[in-house]
């Protein structure tokens, strides 16, 4: 049973429908990216599944079909979604970003923050520090440090690589592929397509808010119109 | 020197009052942009309902504690009953809904409590205490004491409680604070609540010295706002900072300005409200927002 | 304008005029001044609409306007002698004068700090009246019983009472402002202030100087509540800075949001509102009109009620508050 199935499910801004219809699964344990060009309905899915869009469709976690999803719920089911922008608590500390990750359980032990310190060194640095003084890298391994505070069983990031150097954004990766292994079911919408095919092990392609390609990974690396479109080579 | 002594001690007094209100205001502020216009009102009608359950024997400490009680849920319900509806719209629009709720509450006061002033006996004896030789007014250092315990209490909820986190996290950003898990609604209606309560404190302490009557607020209110430009309309310490500094400010220049005597105070609250707002918007501990346009 | 909509409104222009000059040969003396009273409101609620409604600059301290305008009447009619006609356009001018002043710095505070800064000058008014008394008769005021006043008294075919002359002055007037502020709407002015109004960007890129009509909007404004004030003095005959706290201020908002921020003829609605709320309460059970407690607690609940409508309003119907109006391609 996967741990995530969207079943055409269909969102809407207004009069502007971003989702047509998406069918995919996501298999607990599983690291998934969705791929796909700007305006494709990427962000929406994430949305969808956050809770922070209404659909219709169903989405369906643990096998169950959750009708109304706010994020707060969803985030209670421990789901962590990592927004495009990071979602920083400008004005808070980088120590008082960490605990608001860590909202939905019962209490912050030390023993969660020294985790997610050892992981981000750089974050212990500045532990006292507005959120906000952080540089983009900086903020997004604080959203990333929030998001593990909340040990979920998925996570889901929107463009995490987003405006980040090459080095930052490894280890990010990196990051990411650890949490994988230690059981965190990962969700990750990315534009930069070579990366995240390599870091995950599904994927599936959205245009124009469809589902149009979806499997292994190294399968999508390999497809031909995939490797013209989206990988540039 | 003794006198200014004393002026500087009954300045803060008030200046504790005008940074409790002060504070109150810019709480609903920071959380949801809002100004409150009803912020005296509501403290107010706190002060009357100490003053009814005094009346009927209650003693004082027990009805300033039930009238607090009252208050946060007061506060509580009525951001959930009104302000809630149109939370999401125009900020203009809560704001004159607040105005509203200034004149409903006044009338109110008037309808219940009619409008002659009475008696508000406070905790404190209005007898002279002697420090080094110059004579302070028991009730002074009473207040002082009183509105910096609460403004102190309130600002521990805020910065060391997980409930102060969620609260300070759904002023910051909403949006991220629903991922985390946090209900703002629910935040935002606990923010009411307290500043309703910082309204309490503020309206029972002012009652002794301004006589309770619906208006008695009405230009505490101005010089709350005052502190609150002042301070930065964003910072909580700068609020009460701003209110002792506007308490003792007020207190001096009446007493050593004599053009200005005991009837322009308002005159330089306002004074200062217009110079903060046009030459340095963000305050004194403020910081300064991207300007609209 | 399409020609349907002006004829229909020159319809209903030319009704209310046929009311208007009806109602003093219908009513009582006393209702005839209350009604005098309404039009002074109503020019001050008219202007309001214009700074608030189709600028979307707030003005918490409207009353501060008509203060000026009282007190200068005043002060011509009993230190100067002037006729009290000729008061009127002095006290808008010195008035919309001090708008124009205003509506400089206005410009650098934000709809919020805006509210709160005309709320303090509301406030802080009648103490500053208080205060300079050699120039404002102080706290006792300024009386103009037997100053050089009414011209209409027994001249002319029209034999008109005191009243009705106060009436018929306050409605005259209202009614050639009401027609300007229709014009000043629907010519380019008023479309550049709705324009400001939407959308300060877009009106930026378009060309429009913003800073130009928020100002002069402010003056306009200034001078209606100028003009109001001035009769209001000539109507009551006396002015105290009592006559002007802040709930005048406040009801004036009031009425304006009644007239749902730009809809004139709600400015009618809202200033009758202001007026007969009393009345209105008194017919509520166990009430005691002559208490001011429930009268003012129902004009909150009342403003709290609109509020609470208007997004729902606005929403049913997006041209209830732009009448006629079509906004800027």
């Amino acid at each position: 049973m996967p741990l995530l199935e969207l079943r055409d499910v269909e969102a809407r801004y207004g009069e502007i429908r971003a989702l047509h219809g998406v069918t995919l699964s996501v298999a607990e344990g599983d690291f998934v990216a969705i791929l796909g060009a700007n305006g494709a309905g990427k962000t929406t899915a994430l949305r969808a599944i956050s809770g922070t869009v209404k659909t219709s469709g169903d989405v369906l976690y643990d096998g169950h079909k959750i009708f109304r999803r706010t994020p707060e719920s969803m985030a209670r089911r421990g789901v962590a979604h990592v927004p495009e922008g990071r979602g920083t608590f400008m004005t808070l500390s980088v120590l008082d970003n960490l605990r608001i990750g860590a909202w939905v359980r019962r209490g912050t032990s030390p023993r969660d923050l020294a985790n997610v310190f050892e992981f981000f060194p750089r974050l212990y640095e500045r532990r006292d520090q507005q959120a906000g003084t952080l540089s983009g890298g900086e903020q997004q391994m604080l959203a990333l440090g929030r998001a593990m505070m909340a040990k979920p069983r998925l996570l889901l990031l929107d463009e995490p690589s987003l405006g980040l150097a090459p080095l930052v954004v490894r280890e990010i990766f990196a990051t990411l592929g650890r949490m994988n292994e230690s059981g965190t079911t990962i969700v990750v919408v990315e534009q930069n397509a070579t990366l995240a095919l390599r870091a995950a092990k599904h994927a599936f392609l959205l245009e124009a808010g469809r589902v149009v390609l979806g499997g292994v990974a190294s399968d999508l690396q390999a497809n031909e119109s995939v490797r013209r479109s989206y990988l540039g080579y | 020197m003794a006198n200014f002594l004393q002026q500087v001690v009954s300045g803060l007094a008030s200046g504790g009052i005008y940074g409790s209100l002060a504070l109150a205001i810019v709480l609903i502020h920071r959380a949801t942009g809002v100004l409150n216009f009803a912020q005296g009102e509501m403290a107010t009608l706190s002060a009357f309902v100490c003053w009814t359950l005094i009346d009927h024997g209650w003693a004082f400490w027990p009805a300033f504690g039930a009238t607090i009680v009252l208050s946060f849920a007061g506060g509580v319900a009525l951001q959930r009953t009104v302000i809630r509806p149109i939370q999401g719209g125009p900020l203009l629009g809560v704001v004159i809904l607040t105005i509203g709720l200034l004149i409903a509450i006044n009338g109110l006061d008037t309808w219940i409590w009619g409008g002659a002033a009475k008696q508000f006996h406070g905790p404190f004896s209005t007898a002279p205490i002697n420090v080094a030789g110059v004579a302070f007014s028991k009730q002074d250092i009473g207040v002082i004491a009183i509105s910096i315990l609460a403004v102190v209490l309130i600002g521990l909820l805020f910065a060391k409680t997980k409930l102060g986190l969620g609260l300070r996290a759904a002023a910051t950003n909403p949006d991220e604070a629903r991922l985390a898990g946090v209900c703002v609604p629910a935040m935002l209606a606990l923010g009411w609540g307290l500043a309703a309560v910082l309204g309490a404190v503020a309206g029972v302490m002012a009652a002794p010295s301004l006589f309770l009557e619906p208006n008695m607020m009405r230009t505490v209110l101005l010089y709350a706002f005052a502190a609150a430009v002042l301070g930065g309309m964003d910072s909580p310490i700068g609020a009460v900072i701003g209110g002792l500094v506007l308490g003792v400010l007020l207190n001096l220049v009446g007493t050593y300005v004599h053009w200005i005597g005991g009837e322009l105070r308002l005159a330089v609250a306002l004074a200062v409200i217009l110079s903060v707002l046009l030459v340095r918007p963000a305050g004194l501990f403020g910081q300064t927002a991207v300007r609209r346009v | 304008m399409k020609r349907s909509r002006f004829s229909a409104r020159l319809i209903a222009f030319t009704l209310a005029v046929v009311v208007l000059i009806g109602l003093p040969f219908v009513l009582s003396e006393f209702r005839t001044v209350q009604l005098a009273t309404v039009g002074a409101y109503f020019i001050a609620i008219l202007g309001l609409d214009v700074l608030t409604g189709h600028s979307g600059q707030i003005s918490l301290g409207h009353g501060a306007f008509m203060a000026v305008g009282a007190y200068t009447t005043a002060i011509l009619m009993s230190n100067h002698g002037v006729r009290d006609l000729w008061t009127i356009p002095i006290a808008a001018g010195v008035a919309g004068a001090i708008g124009l002043a205003a509506g400089i710095p206005a410009l650098r505070l934000s709809g919020l700090y805006l509210a709160l800064a005309t709320f303090g000058i509301a406030v802080v008014l009648p103490t500053i009246l208080k205060k300079f008394d050699h120039f404002t008769g102080g706290s006792t005021g300024i009386t103009l019983f037997g100053k050089p006043t009414e011209t209409g008294q027994g001249q002319g075919v029209w034999r008109l009472s005191n009243n009705q002359w106060l009436y018929a002055l306050t409605w005259t007037i209202g009614a050639a402002l009401f027609l300007l502020v229709r014009w000043m709407l629907d010519s380019r002015f008023g479309r550049s202030l709705r324009a400001v109004r939407d959308s300060e960007l877009a009106a930026a890129a378009s060309g429009v100087n913003r800073a130009l009509y928020k100002v002069a909007a402010f003056g306009v404004s200034a001078a209606f509540a100028g003009v109001a004030g001035s009769l209001f003095a000539i109507n009551t005959a006396y002015v105290s800075p009592d006559s002007f706290p802040i709930q005048l201020s406040l009801y004036l908002l009031v009425g304006a949001v009644v007239g749902f921020f730009g809809s004139i003829w709600g400015a009618a609605l809202g200033a009758l509102l202001i007026l007969f709320l009393p009345d209105m309460v008194g017919l509520v059970p166990h009430v005691d009109t002559k208490q001011a407690g429930p009268t003012t607690f129902f004009f909150g609940a009342i403003l709290v009620a609109l509020m609470l409508l208007l997004p729902i309003v606005l929403r049913a119907g997006t041209a209830l508050a732009n009448r006629g109006y079509s906004r800027p391609q």
